[in-house]
């Protein structure tokens, strides 16, 4: 943490002074992990940006490049990231639409925060494995 | 209110610690409110065409229904994501000195990836 703007700066914390918890202290409330989610799903997102332009990129590039990232993305690493990326994408809509009530005034109240949270993750879950299993009958269907 | 105590616009545009948190805010609540439907639209789409072949794809975004949705979604999920990791870059790293370069790489990488997927989008949307 960045020292107060008014601290004479930066200097070792004095021997037995008390420090202020921090993460592995505190007893995880489902809000507190929602709001940590949506942050660590949005960074996760954002590395999968870089698949979608890799996916654009062979496809505009020719069936040889594309048979290569179809090849690399087909086996079971890229199976689990396109899950993953699917449960991001869920959490993060979902939780997002949470924030956007939030700042519209609604869902403040301390039960109703932790209902929508919960909601959250249920709907994110329920959501990835279903489209999930969607995309592998859509696969089976093209006989691929 | 009385007039007088209100602070005319012009007057405390661009003041704060970071000049500009407001448009910071608002536009990542717009991209967030865009990327609703877009990135409905865009599972819907990808899932479509996963496993398919390389034509159907290159097909599929020829057709100026598809590929400006795909435009849109481009630039708002690059923007949106931008915004994210600013804040988190703001948050996590404050030596100043890194912190710009961060901003900075950050900035770049969101344009870069930006471009290279609309590149692509607009060669398979052209042929």
């Amino acid at each position: 943490m960045a020292d107060a703007p008014n601290s004479p700066g930066p200097s070792p914390r004095p021997y037995g002074r008390p420090l202020s918890p921090h993460l592995q202290i505190y007893r995880w409330p489902i809000t507190m992990a929602a709001s940590i989610t949506h942050r660590v799903t949005g960074v996760a997102l954002a590395a999968g940006t870089l698949f979608l332009a890799w996916w654009l990129i062979a496809a505009a590039s020719g069936p040889e490049a594309y048979a290569l990232f179809a090849r690399l993305a087909g086996n079971l690493f890229g199976e689990i990231v396109l899950f993953g990326f699917l449960w991001s994408i869920s959490f993060h809509l979902l939780n997002g639409i949470r924030h956007l009530a939030w700042d519209a005034g609604y869902g403040f109240k301390v039960p109703t925060a932790k209902l929508t949270a919960a909601l959250v993750y249920a709907g994110s879950l329920i959501l990835a494995i279903a489209v999930f299993a969607v995309g592998i009958m859509v696969r089976r269907g093209l006989g691929t | 209110m009385n007039a007088r105590l209100r602070t005319p616009l012009a007057k405390i545009e661009g003041l704060g610690s970071a000049k500009s948190g407001t448009l910071h805010f608002w536009h990542q609540r717009m991209t967030a409110v865009a990327l609703v439907p877009l990135s409905i639209w865009f599972a819907a789409s990808a899932l479509a065409y996963v496993g398919a072949e390389q034509g159907a794809v290159a097909t599929y975004f020829a057709e100026p229904v598809n590929a400006v949705p795909m435009f849109l979604f481009i630039l708002a999920s690059t923007y949106h994501m931008s915004l994210g990791l600013q804040v988190i870059i703001e948050d996590y790293i404050h030596k100043e000195g890194q912190k710009i370069a961060a901003l900075m790489l950050n900035r770049f990488a969101a344009w870069a990836i930006g471009a290279a997927s609309s590149f692509a989008l607009i060669k398979m949307a052209l042929q």
